[in-house]
């Protein structure tokens, strides 16, 4: 009898802790009004996300929810939760290399509110003539000077037009460094903190004048044309740093900061983004300079300015879901809250026809830039086949750094050229 | 446990349940679809498509990283294997003589393992570019460093662990037995060789098995303490798995046939070592 009695309580129990979490399973259901899950790339803006959803949810009572994924770890974070019950309804991607992995989770946007909101074309990512991501931040790279240090070391941005001067006043820099106390450069540091502003951004340069030399936008077989031009701006950059070029893999991007703010170093190849980490030196000494590589015409070259920030809605969410996704991008772009968010909080200039001012010196620079007649640089580096592509030309320039004949050059050229080609054909199998 | 289920089934299945349960899960169930997902080109499980055995002859054909990662990782198995054994017993053997402050050694020797692989990566990453800064080098300067680098770690944090397997084993050795062979004229060497040794071989089946298995798998070292650098020339297995999941366009599922191949290695050489060791012990 007790041991009737033991197992009927026994399987009650399993039983209840078995309903228990079916019904924790299906408690957070969705309303009719849906609700928006939306994976944020950039870390430096998760609080502003974080902020502006709790004031949509305020205003609209539908639920906003952002998580952002750690930094580096978009990708892997976005292929684990996509493919969860509560899948993330809005989320990112670079350009047409990202659309390819990710084009059955893209919704048509062509009709969408926030699209026609953008002000040209040229900010989407299409395919067969329908527009499946909308670009909601334009940023801008360059080598960000620090004048008051320029000044103390007798040369000013004036001289500065083109490669040879730019390299003259490097050197030159470099020269003094034990009588100025700083160096020309910061560590082009080559830790996964920072080697994307080399292997990634710098690597823009020479894609970009080939393919405008070539008259394309896009290949399967990079020739390499101006490989030449990218060794002597790497050149440059190494050989006249605050560091040796041999230890480049130990430096991490905060170590350049940490330089340029303390007035180590005059120059520092980074974006629009990196406003926030370099303000310190003062906005009257900070200047973002065109990165010179000795192509020719490149006095007329401004900044670097593009997007690799695409929002795109996840066709396969709820109906009533893609439906509050496009309300709350309609409300970003257009509400006075949402634009607010945007350029203030954020720092962004976005592409939307109602976009407020940015108040990022730096943007404003390249606004300068443009208004001067300069021609910006696109960014090229959406192309390029694939993340394994990047990392290896990064290690043949950290191997070449270390060691600097053409025998290692030769290996920068082999993952740059023959990489490219491979992994073009490693995608398409 | 037979006798148990034969007196009592409906008890024996109701308490096995749960764990059962926890293992489909928890284990049969991904492991189930990690395999039919080895066969398919996928981004998400979602969408996944099936074609065949292509995945697995791109191992082969289209990647030339999986055979180096192959080959570095089985002599780093087996070097860190011989090297923590080693070391392990003859620190358990030094810290089971009578002497002051053993458990304190114990315990030191013990930590490292208390620490996770990406911390002791990292902070092994800082001590060994120190180093190596002084002399303008790097732990990525070439594929040897991350090599004996990956080692050093590897030896630091396991030997503690395999230590109290061997401290327990050497426990368990019958003080008489050694009297006796003394009292016969056997010197220390021998005591070692006939008693000690065959007695402890359970321990060190045990501590092989793990040693070797830790060696194949390790991961999160790798990972921080060179990334695979310079050009995948100190990229594990495990890691070469990893990045070939994430790094290019529709290749998941090539990941995903190496990973399958990985266990059935790790499998294949687990048993193996398993048999011949077993083999040796003392009954």
């Amino acid at each position: 009898m007790k041991k009737r009695l033991a197992l009927i309580l026994a399987s009650a129990m399993l039983v209840s802790s078995a309903l228990c979490s079916l019904t924790a399973c299906s408690g957070g259901g969705s309303n009719a009004k849906g609700h928006v899950y939306y994976l944020n790339f950039k870390p430096e803006q998760d609080q502003a996300w974080q902020d502006l959803a709790a004031a949509y949810t305020e205003e609209t009572g539908v639920q906003v929810d952002v998580l952002t994924a750690a930094q580096g770890t978009y990708e892997t974070t976005l292929a684990s939760e996509i493919a969860k019950t509560d899948a993330p309804t809005l989320f990112q991607i670079n350009g047409p290399v990202g659309f390819a992995n990710w084009k059955d989770y893209c919704y048509d946007m062509t009709d969408a509110a926030v699209t026609k909101e953008l002000t040209s074309d040229a900010f989407t990512v299409k395919d067969g003539g329908k527009i499946y991501g909308v670009a909601y931040v334009v940023e801008t790279y360059g080598i960000i000077c620090n004048t008051k240090l320029l000044q103390q070391a007798g040369h000013s941005l004036d001289e500065i037009t083109n490669f040879e001067t730019f390299k003259a006043v490097v050197e030159d820099i470099q020269a003094n460094k034990a009588k100025n106390g700083f160096a020309a450069f910061t560590s082009a540091g080559m830790d996964s903190s920072s080697n994307w502003r080399f292997q990634t951004h710098l690597a823009n340069l020479p894609i970009y004048y080939e393919y405008k030399a070539d008259g394309i936008g896009k290949t399967d077989a990079i020739k390499g044309t101006y490989l030449d031009n990218y060794r002597a701006i790497w050149d440059l950059y190494i050989n006249n740093a605050t560091c040796d070029p041999g230890v480049l893999s130990t430096k991490t991007n905060d170590d350049a900061v940490a330089e340029f703010v303390n007035e180590q170093a005059v120059f520092y190849q980074n974006g629009t983004w990196a406003y926030g980490d370099v303000s310190a030196v003062g906005d009257e000494n900070l200047q973002m300079i065109p990165i010179y590589i000795g192509a020719e015409g490149e006095e007329n070259q401004g900044l670097c300015t593009g997007t690799e920030n695409f929002w795109c809605v996840n066709s396969q969410a709820a109906e009533e879901d893609i439906q509050a996704t496009l309300d709350f991008l309609e409300w970003v772009a257009t509400s006075d809250k949402g634009t607010d968010a945007l350029a203030n909080a954020m720092n962004f200039v976005s592409p939307f026809k109602k976009a407020k001012e940015a108040s990022n010196l730096f943007v404003k620079q390249d606004a300068a830039y443009t208004a001067a007649g300069k021609t910006p640089v696109d960014w090229c580096f959406a192309t390029m086949p694939s993340e394994a592509w990047k990392d290896d030309v990064g290690s043949a320039l950290t191997a070449y750094a270390a060691k600097q004949n053409d025998t290692s050059w030769e290996a920068v050229k082999t993952a740059f050229v023959d990489g490219w080609a491979k992994e073009v054909a490693k995608s398409k199998a | 446990m037979e006798k148990i289920m034969k007196k009592n089934p409906l008890y024996f299945c109701l308490f096995l349940l749960p764990t059962l349960l926890a293992f489909m899960i928890g284990f049969v169930v991904p492991f189930g679809m990690g395999i039919y997902l080895s066969f398919c080109k996928f981004n998400t499980m979602n969408d996944a498509k099936w074609v065949g055995i292509n995945n697995y002859l791109q191992i082969f054909q289209g990647d030339e990283t999986f055979t180096h990662a192959f080959w570095f990782t089985a002599l780093f198995a087996v070097i860190s294997t011989v090297a923590i054994n080693v070391i392990a017993f003859l620190v358990a053997v030094a810290l089971t003589r009578n002497f002051g402050g053993t458990n304190l050694f114990r315990t030191i020797f013990f930590m490292p393992n208390l620490l996770g692989g990406v911390l002791l990566g990292t902070i092994w990453k800082i001590l060994i570019n120190g180093l190596l800064l002084s002399m303008k080098q790097t732990l990525t300067t070439n594929g040897t460093y991350g090599f004996i680098g990956l080692l050093i770690v590897m030896i630091w944090q396991q030997v503690g662990y395999m230590m109290i397997i061997y401290v327990a084993g050497l426990q368990g050795v019958p003080d008489d037995l050694k009297e006796a062979a003394r009292i016969d004229g056997a010197n220390d060497k021998e005591i070692l060789f006939q008693i000690t040794i065959p007695l402890v071989m359970p321990s060190i089946s045990m501590c092989t098995f793990l040693t070797l298995t830790n060696g194949f798998k390790l991961f999160d070292q790798n990972l921080t303490l060179t990334g695979g650098e310079p050009m995948h020339q100190s990229e594990m297995l495990a890691l070469n798995i990893y990045s070939t999941f994430y790094d290019r366009v529709g290749w998941k599922g090539v990941g995903q046939a190496k990973a399958v191949l990985f266990f059935l290695l790790v499998g294949l050489i687990a048993i193996i070592q398993l048999k011949i060791t077993q083999s040796k012990e003392a009954d």
